[in-house]
């Protein structure tokens, strides 16, 4: 188990960690998920007790990092972003270094081969690890962080440099170790948090800005009464047809799809249906209606909507320059 | 701290530095051995170990660079800090397995003293204390060099670094004698590392000066945990 209390990291004037609490259960996989540049590395940092927090508290299994940093420090595996390997070591005296260095209590042997297993480093064992490609690399780093069987698995980036058979196989892994590990896992990659994680954390400059789980995540900021609409035909025309309908609140027109061809974006009264409507209005005036979705966010639109407050990326903009370009405005 | 000097021992051994420190040891005291004892009929040993002393002030540094220099490029402290291992450990087994390579080059000195006991009789008193003189001092070039090697990333900024330190230290009493203030000057020629040394080369072996190079050591040794305990603060 992992707690983080109101964790704070300054460097100088900069703050890259703000205030940040979180929890991550056993038996959970808590995803980490932010921009570059966003903290993840620093907090993960801080949780495995390579650098300190400037305030606020970890606590690994019950321990906090920094009072027995050694103790806490015995029930992590953590793989860096950049995989802290000896390249002059074959991955076999690589392992059993780490092997050791942990004080690792298992049967040696076994224990070895049961994570080369896990990992598929079987058939490079006895290469030199600066021999290895990225993937391969990666691997290594992954399976260091297996040594000692920790509880707790502190992952920055486990899938950078895979390729998407492996990424599928460290996904499938993770998933797996996350049923009796605690398990955080860091990326920027969106599909990959939504495939492995049970919650979500989302940290944008330092500071958490969402914390569920990922469905609650997508529903709390999807709403059904919005619609995304694909139709061929003149802009302005189907604008004041959209508009016309009662329930209907806001049209926007946004990016150009095709040739003739807009997105609109229409906003209806809440908990009203208005995409029958649409279809009789639009099909009266013989207008074709290439494509029409309830505006449910994926996980990517959440994430950009958090992070950078824009739901219609960039939609809502563009309708108020068509709005001064009507008015003439523009034209100065 | 096992796993650590193990590791470190296999890495000079892989690489050609464990090689070429011990080549460059065997070559100079073999060099001076000739040079000061056998081709003048001596058996005064002392210039032969104060040549090893000044060999050892420019070489050990090589033998200390990668030691934490790598470590901080390769960022492959990542793991030994977030291993369950205290720092004092890790240091010490750093420290230790540089010191073993080093005394696998001056245990020849040793040899040298066997060889010339066929051809005369040799006062081992002289002999014996410059040997541990000179193990004292290369712990010191040792420990400091790991010291300025955890300063920085760079294998060579670390090695001039050590160098520079290691003359400095070396040059302590040299410094002391021109300052004019008295007790500046008494308590640089208290701390003075080749006054401790001179003192064994004469054959006494001294308790105090034992202490004395122990102590700079832990205190070198101590001066890396604090820098690598600093990072995690800064």
């Amino acid at each position: 188990m992992i707690e983080v209390r109101h964790l704070t990291k300054s460097y100088g004037p900069k703050k890259a960690v703000n205030d940040i609490s979180f929890t991550a259960e056993e038996g959970q996989v808590l995803g980490f998920l932010g921009p570059n540049g966003a903290g993840k590395s620093t907090t993960m940092n801080i949780l495995t007790g390579y650098i300190s927090s400037t305030e606020g508290q970890a606590f690994i299994n019950g321990v906090d990092i920094l009072e027995d940093p050694i103790k806490a420090k015995s029930f992590i595996g953590y793989l860096p972003e950049q995989p802290p390997l000896y390249f002059d070591m074959t991955v076999d005296e690589y392992l059993s270094f780490v092997y050791s260095l942990k004080k690792c209590k298992l049967p040696k042997k076994s224990h070895l081969n049961e994570i080369c297993d896990i990992v598929k480093l079987g058939d490079v064992r006895g290469r030199l690890i600066k021999n290895l490609s990225k993937g391969y690399k990666q691997r290594v780093g992954f399976a260091q962080a297996l040594v000692g069987n920790p509880k707790v698995l502190i992952l920055d980036e486990p899938t950078v440099g895979l390729d998407p058979k492996q990424i599928i196989e460290i996904r499938t892994l993770i998933k797996r170790l996350g049923k009796n590990h605690t398990v955080i896992l860091s990326s920027h990659i969106l599909p990959e948090v939504q495939a492995v994680c049970d919650r979500i954390v989302v940290i944008n400059k330092g500071r958490i800005v969402a914390n569920d789980n990922a469905d609650t995540l997508a529903r709390n900021l999807s709403a059904d009464h919005k619609l995304v609409l694909h139709i061929e035909g003149g802009s302005d025309e189907i604008k004041k047809i959209l508009t016309s309908i009662g329930d209907v609140e806001r049209v926007f027109v946004g990016r150009q799809v095709d040739e003739r061809v807009y997105e609109y974006h229409v906003e209806a009264k809440e908990g009203v249906d208005v995409r029958r409507d649409i279809f009789k209005k639009l099909a009266a005036r013989n207008y074709p209606i290439l494509l029409m979705r309830s505006n449910e966010l994926s996980l990517e639109e959440v994430f950009l909507k958090l992070t950078t407050g824009d739901e219609y990326g960039g939609a809502e903009k563009l309708e108020t320059k068509f709005d001064r370009m009507e008015k003439g405005e523009e034209s100065k | 701290m096992t796993a650590i000097m193990k590791r470190e021992l296999s890495a000079y051994f892989k690489s050609p530095i464990g090689y070429v420190f011990i080549a460059v040891s065997f070559l100079f005291s073999g060099f001076f051995f000739w040079f000061f004892t056998l081709s003048v009929g001596s058996t005064d040993v002392s210039t032969v170990f104060l040549g090893m002393f000044y060999v050892y002030m420019i070489f050990v540094p090589v033998l200390t660079m990668r030691l934490m220099a790598d470590e901080n490029k390769q960022r492959t402290d990542q793991l030994l800090l977030t291993a369950p291992v205290g720092l004092m450990r890790l240091v010490a087994g750093k420290f230790l397995s540089a010191y073993c390579v080093f005394m696998l080059g001056d245990i020849v000195m040793l040899i040298y003293g066997v060889v010339m006991s066929f051809f005369a009789s040799v006062n081992w008193a002289i002999i014996l204390g410059n040997f541990c003189a000179l193990a004292l001092i290369g712990a010191v070039f040792v420990s400091a060099g790991l010291f300025v090697s955890t300063l920085t990333e760079s294998q060579m900024v670390a090695a001039i670094g050590s160098i520079a330190l290691n003359v400095a230290l070396a040059l302590i009493n040299v410094i002391s004698s021109v300052i004019p203030v008295q007790f500046i000057s008494d308590a640089l020629r208290g701390i003075s590392v080749f006054d401790r040394y001179y003192e064994f080369t004469t054959g006494i072996f001294s308790l105090s000066g034992v202490i004395f190079f122990i102590s700079v050591v832990v205190v070198f040794m101590f001066l890396t945990v604090r820098v690598l305990e600093r990072r995690r603060w800064a």
